[in-house]
Parts: structure tokens; sequence; C-alpha cells
């Protein structure tokens, strides 16, 4: 009864033009005789963006992380813009991540490096992309998420929310075709997390495809096309945000959101 | 009783020349034991465990054992091998072997500590293990072990007043002959042992000034 | 020429270890003994003594071990003293351990949170009752691992009083190298013996860390 919604899914959508960027199948996952993921299928369209929510433990972050190999899984297949995830294949795996973008809970900048060699480690090394235009890319980036002039300075002397906003110019540096945010905004402290939003926002706008794994529930129903509930490992109901918030069907969505307007209040 | 420093700073070339030799040894040993330590510390975090048992191994029996029973094993039982080094050779080559081993535990250390974080940023952004190795993990864990990595390196040129005894002509050795020359042994060994606390202090600065400026930025 | 077989070579290098482990004993007994009156000496901080022991540390963290046997073995004879390789290696050792060790037990002690000192001076308690009875329990717990892992450094260290004549394992390797003509046999035994010895400290002092977080 978890999985009834799938029929919702327009039919056959991947020979259309809008053929799903993400396509995950029967993927499941289990850590010894945990099962974290029972059993996964989705589906997500080009310039999607979609937003998942559950408790903690629901298997959300876990879901993420398997889409760029961070995690294995030992059952189902994953396929990112044509390309099978293979966890043993290196070269294909790094061939995966160039197209998949991720942003962290906890920033994860590198502490050595500049703002500016933050965002162009990456393309110098994989793309191979010159110096010159490396930083020009990397300033125009930085440039676009607010952080023009901190191209030198060092990560510990930014704020959370600028960090946050130097590792979203870090992961577009490598143009991904599909962006992974992992609670980017936990983190934060209540001031700082608008800045980031407001960036994010700004890539939905543009087209970007975006997975989101959040708590930021207003920022979800006003930016996301889709959100989907995760509940102990499986996908539990999925719909446009308005249904979702606004006409739970299940009474664990229904007390999901009770819950979390509850310690909100 | 008299004190006859004279005698001894008159020999001043001697004593030069023994510093000279003894900087020449620990700058070779150094650059050619830091590449063996990061070597080492890969091999031991990330490469192939047949390999990192065989480091581990290498680690255990240099740090168990006495620097100049090493030295004594390469200068004099290698030779039994067909293996024959100038005593210049066999300094440089136990000081390397000794300190790879000490560097390689501390920069394993250093490793170890590398948030796991900031490896799965590098590896979402498709860097590969190498890379992820050397740009990524590598340079905050020098920056983390420096000050334990610069005192072993002064420990090891301390060190390296033992490879007179193979008659290699560093400070020490100079100081020896000095001494043998003029009967004034007292005098003689304050001089050279002096001189090692200069260069002691001399390569402490030295490195701490430079580590931060070479190798891992601000 | 006398043939030897591996087992005179083991037999004489073992009986000559046993003055290692003396050497070694009495360097960090004596060294312990030096070493905690210079910790009290600069705790109490008087007469600018903690900066005199500062510098005295410096001195033997600073310059090679062997200079200073060599320094000792000359000096005391300079001194009118009549000395043999022994006594000059065992005060040499002393002295060594005893800076190395009055170091780490200074970190151990600065471990301990100012307040606990404050804690005990507002309870009327004396400096010496202080140290006794609130510092030294908690510092000595953290200071177990590090001087077990010390006495390592130690016994290696006994191995340069081989230089100035004394017959420990290294001074009896270098004989038995010579009369044997067989040196990497010999050395290898050395440094065989040498772990055997050193290595189960170090094992000891590592698991000793680890329980200890």
């Amino acid at each position: 009864m978890s999985a009834t919604h799938r029929t919702a899914a327009p039919p056959e959508p991947h020979t259309q033009v809008g053929a799903p960027i993400l396509r995950i199948t029967a993927l499941r996952k289990s850590y010894g005789t945990h099962a974290v993921l029972k059993g996964i299928d989705l589906d997500v369209a080009r310039g999607e963006v979609v937003a998942i929510i559950g408790k903690s433990g629901s298997g959300k972050s876990t879901l993420l992380r398997c889409i760029n190999g961070l995690e294995v899984f030992q059952e189902g297949s994953l396929i990112v813009d044509g390309r099978h995830l293979l966890r043993d294949n290196p070269k294909a795996m790094r061939e995966l991540r160039q197209g998949v973008g991720m942003i962290f809970q906890s920033f994860n900048l590198f502490p050595h490096l500049t703002v500016g060699q933050n965002v162009m480690l990456a393309p110098q090394l994989v793309k191979k992309r010159a110096r010159q235009q490396n930083a020009e890319r990397a300033r125009a980036l930085l440039a676009r998420v607010g952080l023009a002039e901190k191209f030198d300075a060092m990560p510990d002397k930014l704020s959370g929310g600028q960090q946050q906003r130097v590792a979203i110019a870090r992961a577009l540096a490598m143009d991904p075709a599909i962006m992974l945010c992992d609670e980017i905004t936990s983190a934060l402290d209540p001031e700082l997390v608008g800045e980031v939003l407001r960036v994010v926002e700004s890539l939905a706008d543009e087209g970007m495809t975006l997975l989101m794994v959040t708590h930021e529930m207003s920022f979800a129903r006003k930016v996301a096309d889709r959100v989907i509930f995760m509940h102990q490992g499986l996908v539990h109901e999925m719909g446009p945000p308005e249904t979702i918030f606004g006409a739970p069907r299940t009474p664990e969505l229904r007390q999901f959101l009770g819950l979390m307007e509850g310690s909100a209040a | 009783m008299q004190f006859d420093f004279w005698s001894i700073l008159v020999q001043w070339p001697l004593l030069l020349r023994g510093a000279a030799w003894t900087i020449g040894l620990t700058a070779t040993a150094t650059l050619l034991g830091a590449g063996l330590a990061v070597a080492g510390a890969w091999a031991r975090t990330q490469g192939p465990r047949p390999l990192g048992w065989l480091v581990g191994a290498y680690v255990e029996v240099i740090r168990n054992t006495p620097f100049i029973v090493q030295l004594f094993f390469i200068f004099f039982g290698l030779p039994q091998l067909g293996i024959r080094l100038s005593p210049g050779i066999a300094a440089v080559t136990a000081m390397t072997i000794n300190l790879g081993a000490y560097a390689a535990e501390i920069l394993r250390a250093g490793i170890e500590a590398t948030p796991r974080g900031q490896i799965e940023a590098a590896e979402s952004l498709a860097l590969s293990r190498a890379q992820i190795f050397l740009h990524v993990v590598l340079p905050p864990a020098l920056k983390t072990v420096w000050p334990a990595f610069v005192s072993q390196i002064v420990i090891v040129m301390l060190g390296s007043a033992v490879c007179g005894q193979i008659s290699t002509e560093e400070l020490s050795y100079a100081t020896n002959l000095i001494q043998s020359r003029n009967f004034r042994a007292f005098e003689a060994y304050i001089v050279g042992t002096l001189g090692y606390l200069s260069l002691a202090i001399l390569l402490r600065h030295l490195l701490n000034w430079a580590g931060p400026r070479f190798l891992f930025g601000r | 020429m006398v043939e030897f077989t591996l087992w005179d070579i083991l037999r004489n290098l073992l009986l000559a270890a046993r003055w290692t482990l003396v050497l070694s004993l009495v360097a960090f007994v004596g060294g312990s003994v030096v070493g905690l009156g210079l910790l009290v000496l600069r705790l109490t901080g008087r007469y600018g003594a903690d900066r005199l022991v500062a510098a005295y540390v410096q001195l033997f963290q600073g310059t090679p071990l062997l200079m200073q046997l060599f320094l000792l073995y000359f000096g005391l004879a300079l001194a009118g003293l009549n000395t043999s390789a022994w006594i000059a290696a065992a005060v040499a050792l002393t002295l060594y351990a005893s800076a190395y060790l009055t170091e780490i037990w200074r970190g151990c002690v600065a471990a301990i949170p100012r307040g606990q000192w404050e804690a005990s001076a507002s309870l009327a308690l004396s400096f010496g009752q202080q140290f006794r009875y609130v510092i030294l329990p908690q510092a000595r717990r953290i200071a177990i691992a590090p001087t077990v892992g010390f006495l390592v450094q130690v016994v290696k260290a006994t191995a340069l009083a081989s230089v100035i004549g004394f017959v420990e394992l290294t001074k009896a390797g270098g004989l038995i190298a010579n009369v044997s003509y067989e040196p990497l046999l010999t050395y290898g035994c050395v440094a065989l013996l040498y772990f055997a010895i050193c290595f189960p400290i170090s094992q000891v002092a590592r698991l000793l860390e680890r329980t200890q977080r």
C-alpha cells in the first residue's frame, strides 16, 4: 500500500523528451541485518525539484548518499543521466559523480585551501580545466552565491551560511546535471538559513535538477515540484506539495507533519 | 683546573666542515625520509593490506631498535651481502630509514584524523583516490603533525652524531679529531655540544618557519 | 680460527644484554627520582627554578646523547673522579632520562584543569598537599602510558654507552662481529634482542594509552 502512488507517475517517461535524469529501481540497502532502504523506486525528471522529508532514521539521507555512491547498496539499480551506477568500477564511478553534485550538512570545505581554491580544485584535477578559465569560472560562481569578495579568504574565516554557499559554488563548478542537498541548513544558525535557501531557490528557478533532504517544510512547499515522504526505508507517500502538505493521506505523514508543527511551535 | 677553549676554536675550519656535513646529512635524510614517510603512511592507511602490514613491520622494527645498531647493521653487516656503502651513504641511508619509520607513524595519525566528510566531499566532486590523498587528505594532515615532524627531524639530526663512529666526517667526528690532536677532550666536547645545540635551535626555527610557508599554506 | 656457531653468538649477546637491562633500569629509576625532584622544583617556581629546569630540559633535548656521554666521561675525569665507563654511562643516562621524564610529567600536570589547584587551595591545602593529594593522583593516571613509552627510548639510548667502552649488547655485538667475521648475523641478532626487549614494552604503552581514552 505504500507504493500505490507509483501509478501516479506519467507513463513511460523515459521515452519522452523529459526522460528521467535519475531512475532508481528496487533499491535495497542494509547494514548487516538492519534494512535501511527496503525497495525504493523513483524517477526524477530533468529540471524537477524533489524534496525528501521524513523522520531521522527513515532512510532519506542514505538514499541521497546512494545516488553518488557514498553508500553501497546491495540490490536494485540506479541510473543517473544514462549512466549505471557501478560501485566496483572506480572509473565509471568518477564519470557518474561528475554529473552529480552534492552539498553536505556540515559543508565539508577543504580547510587548507582558500575559498577560490576550494571551488577550483575539482575542475582542475578532474576536468583538467585551464587555469585562467577555471579561475574566471570560480569567480563567476562565487559572485553568483554572493561571495565574490571572499575568493582569497580561508574557509574558517567565514560564517556557516557563507561556507555553505561556497560549498554550493564548489559543487556547481563541476557542471552537475543533478544536485543533491543533504539537510544543508541543519547545521546553520537560524538567521543564516535564509541566505542559503535563497541560493538554492535560484538554482531551482534556473532549471537545475534538485534532490533535497530537508527539514524546512515551508521551503519544500514553496520550491519543490514534488515531495516524497519516506518512512521506515520506503517511499511512503509522494505527490505535489499542495497535496502532501494540504491533504496528507496516510496517518504516518499526518503524524509527521503534526510533529513538525508541534516542534516548530 | 684550567680550560683552554682557544686551542679548540683555532680549529674552526674543521668544526665548520663537520657542521656542514651534519647539515647535509640531515637535509638529505629529511627529504628522502619525508618521501618514505608519505609512501609509508599511504600504504598503512589506504594501500593494499599486505603492503600495509609490511610497512607496519618496518615501522615497528625501526622504532624498537637503537639507531646505532641500524647504522652498524648497514655499514658493517651489509658488505657481507656485497652491499658496500661509503660512510656518508651509509649514514644517509640509516638516517632516512630511521626518520621514514617515525615520520610515517606520525603522519598516519594525522591522516586518520581527517574528518570523513572531507573525503566524501572530494569523492562527490569525482576526485580519484590518489587525488583525494594528495590534495585533500595530505595537506591538512601535514599541517596537524608538523610540530611532531619537526621534533623528529631534530632528533634525527642529533642522533646523526653517532655516524662519526663509522667515520662519517660530521660534527662529532670533527670534535673527536680535534681532541685526539691536542688532548683537550673536555673543551672539545663542550664546543662540539654547543655546536649541536645551535644547529638544533636553528633547524627548529627554520622548519617551523618554512612549513607553513611552503608546505601547507598559512 | 675459532668457528662461531649461531648459538655462540646468541649466548654471548644474551649475557651482554643483561647489562643493557641493568643500565636501562638504573637510568630509568634514577631519572625518575631526579625528574620528579625537578618537576616539583619547576612547579613551585621559586628563585627562577622553573626557568632553570626549562633550560636543563632544553640542554638535554637539544644536544646529542653521545656528546653528553663524552662530556661526562671526560668531565668526571677532569674533576679528578676516578670514572669507569659504567659510572659515566649510568650518570649520563640518568640525567638524560630525568630531563625527558620531567618534561613528560610537566605536560601531564599541565593537563589537569587549573580549577583543581584552585579548589584545593581554597580548601586551605598547602602547596605540597595540593600536589600530593589532588594533582598527583590525577596526573599519574595520564602519565603512565607516555612514561612506559619512554622506557623504550631509555633502552635504546643505553646502546650509546658502547661508544665509551661499556660492554653491553651493542658493544658485545661489535666485539663478536670482529672475531666471528659474521657482522650481518651478529648485528641482526643484536637488533633482534633489542626488539625482543622493546617491542613488548611498546605494546604495553600502546595498550595503556588506548585503555586510558
